[in-house]
């Protein structure tokens, strides 16, 4: 199992700041994730290994946390907030529209594996509400008319 | 720690500071309901039964994570608390299912109690609950998931007591599950403490489930019959067609040395007892044939040949050989029936400790000696040899525990990477075969170490000898001089030698040996055993190799051997014993089981068929087979008495003994210098256990046993 030399040297920087290996497992499993697209079993038995904790352990923290997953997602994660502030500005309408769209559902990928769809809780974008993420890019003041342009870019970044 | 007082109810306390406010309520009686505290786990927070009113505070706390301090007024029954925690079980019981009837914790469930006592028997929910399917995990570990209420006592247990981290929590708030390692199965020491430990009918036991109603048992203490450790097992006993059957083995009243602590063979392996191929009536041979005989005509054969040879060739024509699993009276009366009755010294049994030679380095010397207790208490420990997590579960226990609650240090010094390493300050990997008496010559002296990992060994040695109290625990790779030096080297520590079998020590304390009587008595300083038994044989005695060496030139006519197999593991020819074989288990205790393997030549073989330990018991079996005439009975007390005037080491309180509490024995003996290679490791591990392993169905059935090598048979099984 290789993981680029950004991750090797971010892993073991890390490593020198906490008392026990343990403690660097939550940011080491999304810097994977981020490389991997999602944690295989490949990925965990690696983690575990290097990490000195069972495969179980390691397993039993990515159930927890609902930004890790054991599941291959799309190339574009697009997570739409539907918590209050964006609830009240047309988040669900927007999640909505994206499913319709994109033909999926909450958690789904679609089949050309381009795009992901969660509904997510809040992201921290309240005051620029409805807000999207996608992977780690945000989209603020929604309207599904916008909503269709950041599709339609991400899907023309397909072909870069 | 200074004392804290506080209130509780009106009451007042007083407990040391640190102490949790639940463990405060218990001190005085009050009860206050948990499911997910446990004495000795990590503290969770999870169930929230045990909320409290304290007085200054404005909302209900748990009991189970506040630390007393001083002043402080607690209330544990008002109706705010009543409603709380009745509002608590209702939750639990949301998706609980309510078919206490057929679940087989019913009767001892913790849950099934609160609902009781607090009266939430009733729902108001009317939505139809998650029905999972119930799992097994391995032969004896099944999970219901519905009736989990996620207290994670199952999977503190085995991770933090156990070391083994073999259950998880997968997911998170209400859809948390328990999870085995394995995804669908677990691959564990499957020790069942999870089973044990769990305070609903969420994890239940394969040996066990569905067979009885806790009521209709009743329960037995007995020391476990397995390893050497001495734990106590409570057999849950059940009138059946065939008399008495022992249904379930736990230790939940946590009495004994072990607390709540068993292992797979504490726990489960207790069936062998049932095995079908169980030989219950004597066997003599007749035209070459092992033919059922009555116990009359057996005794009469023994009787004739034994008073025949020795009549013939003398007391040196007959040897005996002991047993590792018979309690201490039969032991001690076996030697005394050899040394008084067939006039002859040669006695043996199989070793796997060199205890003579301990007793030889601690003559004079008292207090030296550590029990399973001081374990668990001793601010460090020494840990030379041995692999306690396979072949000593309990030990491994204690230092685990040691070390996680009390911080203990704890060395080891070991050939092997044993799991134990995890634990340890500090850990010196020695060469293989001699490695740990070559370490004894270093700790003794003072020579800078030449070899490998000499730095570390010097801070062993340097942090060892620093250490003001010490406990070392030494296995079978230590024998002879080097355990004398051992001692010498470490004025200040505590001793314990590890045996391999349920009484290995008990065999050598009773003197099954050639050349000690009973408390490590060399032959010529029995005098005051011959004050009370009459003249003893003079001749020094054979050792097992010598009498199979004297019954090849023909000298040594009979052999008894009581619940052992000494041909295979020593390696000597069993037709050198061809002339008159006598093979007895006249055990006294119901684990019993033909001395010799069908198949291996024996004149009679017999393990007797009675069902307790009770002398009375005994006399009416004697008088049913019609041996009363010719056997006294079996009195264990008045044998004890004997062994208490006569044996040195032995003067421990009764009552304790009678109760089934540990007592620690001392060594007192002058001991001796004997052939190391006498001492023959077991090599059980902690899916093994001999014989009786090998008739075990719990032990042949789980997966963990099938991946270890085969195990060669030893003398004792």
């Amino acid at each position: 199992m290789r993981f680029s030399d950004q991750f090797e040297q971010r892993f073991s920087e890390m490593l020198t700041h906490y008392p026990t290996k343990r403690s660097v497992l939550v940011p080491t499993l999304l810097y994977a994730q981020d490389e991997t697209g999602f944690l295989s079993d490949e990925v965990i038995a690696e983690i575990a290994g290097r990490l000195e904790l069972s495969e179980l352990d390691v397993r039993n923290v990515i159930s927890y946390y609902s930004m890790l997953t054991t599941k291959r997602r799309g190339k574009f994660n697009v997570q739409v907030c539907t918590n209050i502030a964006c609830m009240l500005r047309g988040g669900e309408e927007l999640f909505e529209h994206c499913e319709k769209k994109l033909g999926i559902g909450h958690k789904g990928t679609t089949l050309d594996g381009a795009f992901s769809l969660e509904e997510v809780e809040c992201i921290g974008g309240c005051s620029w509400a409805p807000a999207v993420q996608v992977n780690y890019d945000f989209h603020e003041n929604l309207t599904p008319e916008k909503m269709d342009r950041v599709l339609a870019d991400y899907r023309n970044r397909l072909h870069e | 720690m200074p004392d804290v007082n506080i209130t509780i109810d009106g009451k007042k306390v007083t407990a040391p500071a640190g102490t949790l406010l639940i463990e405060a309520c218990k001190s005085v009686g009050i009860e206050v309901p948990s499911f997910c505290y446990y004495p000795n786990l990590s503290l969770q927070g999870a169930c929230r039964m045990c909320l409290v009113k304290i007085e200054k505070m404005p909302k209900l706390q748990t009991a189970c994570t506040t630390v007393i301090t001083e002043g402080m007024a607690v209330s544990t029954d008002t109706p705010e608390i009543h409603q709380a925690r009745k509002g608590m079980v209702e939750l639990l019981l949301g998706n609980h299912p309510l078919d206490c009837p057929v679940c087989d914790a019913g009767g001892e469930c913790e849950l099934q109690d609160m609902t009781f006592s607090y009266g939430a028997a009733e729902s108001r929910y009317i939505e139809p609950k998650h029905h999972r399917e119930e799992q097994q995990w391995s032969p004896v570990v099944y999970f219901d998931r519905p009736r989990c209420i996620l207290c994670y006592r199952c999977v503190r247990v085995c991770g933090e007591g156990m070391d083994v981290w073999a259950l998880g929590v997968q997911n998170r708030g209400v859809s948390s599950i328990i999870a085995p390692n394995q995804e669908d199965h677990l691959e564990c020491e499957e020790c069942g403490m999870c089973i044990d430990i769990c305070p609903v009918g969420a994890l239940t036991s394969g040996a066990y489930r569905y067979k009885t109603r806790p009521w209709e048992m009743n329960h037995v203490g007995t020391p476990c019959t397995h390893c050497a450790d001495g734990c106590k097992t409570t057999l849950g006993v059940r009138r059946s067609d065939t008399g008495m059957e022992i249904v379930r083995g736990d230790n939940r009243d946590k009495s004994g040395i072990n607390g709540d602590f068993l292992c797979i063979k504490g726990r489960y392996a207790f069936d062998f007892v049932d095995s079908a191929e169980r030989i219950t009536r004597p066997l003599i041979r007749k035209d070459g044939q092992l033919t059922p005989a009555s116990w009359e005509e057996a005794f009469q054969l023994v009787g004739r040949n034994f008073r025949e040879t020795l009549e013939r060739h003398g007391g040196q024509a007959i040897g005996v050989f002991g047993s590792n699993r018979t309690t201490n009276e039969e032991n001690y009366l076996l030697q005394k029936f050899a040394r008084v009755v067939l006039q002859t010294n040669n006695i043996d049994h199989h070793r796997t400790a060199d205890f003579p030679a301990l007793a030889a380095a601690l003559a004079g010397k008292s207090g030296r000696t550590a029990s399973m207790r001081d374990v668990y208490s001793a601010p460090a420990i020494l840990l030379i040899g041995s692999d306690p997590t396979e072949q000593h579960p309990l030990l491994a226990w204690q230092i685990r525990n040691n070390v996680r609650l009390h911080r203990a240090r704890l060395y080891v010094v070991n050939s092997q990477s044993i799991k134990l390493r995890r634990q340890a300050t500090l850990f010196a990997q020695v060469p293989e075969s001699g490695g740990e008496a070559a370490f004894i010559d270093f700790l003794a002296g003072n020579a800078a170490h030449a070899g490998e990992n000499a730095a570390q060994l010097q801070d062993l040695r340097d942090k060892v000898r620093a250490e003001p109290e010490l406990v070392v625990i030494f296995g079978s790779e230590l024998r002879g001089e080097s355990i004398a030096r051992l001692v010498n080297a470490l004025p200040q520590a505590k001793f314990v030698s590890l045996g391999d079998y349920a009484n290995s020590r008990g065999a050598a304390d009773m003197g099954l040996y050639p050349d000690l009587l009973p408390g490590y008595l060399p032959l010529d300083k029995g005098s005051s055993f011959a004050a009370d038994w009459g003249t003893l044989p003079t001749l020094p005695g054979l050792n097992f190799l010598q009498m199979s060496e004297s019954a090849k030139a023909g000298q040594l006519k009979a052999l008894y051997v009581v619940g052992a197999n000494p041909i295979n593991r020593f390696k000597v020819d069993p037709f050198a014993f061809s002339i008159v074989r006598i093979a007895d288990a006249m055990g006294f205790e119901v684990h019993k089981l033909v001395p010799f393997r069908r198949g291996e030549p024996a004149d009679m073989g017999q393990s007797r068929g009675a069902q307790s330990g009770e002398a009375d018991r005994h006399a009416v079996w004697l008088e049913a087979h019609g041996l009363e005439p010719k056997m006294s009975p079996f009195d264990p007390m008045a044998i004890f008495d004997e062994i208490q005037r006569l044996v040195p080491g032995y003067e421990v309180a009764r009552l304790n003994l009678m109760a089934g509490n540990d007592q620690h024995t001392e060594f007192s003996g002058l001991g001796a210098l004997q052939d190391p290679g006498l001492i023959v490791p077991a090599n059980d591990g902690l899916f093994t256990s001999g014989t009786l392993g090998r008739y075990s169905k719990v032990l042949n059935s789980v997966s963990e046993n099938q991946h270890r090598t085969e195990q060669t048979e030893v003398a004792a099984d």
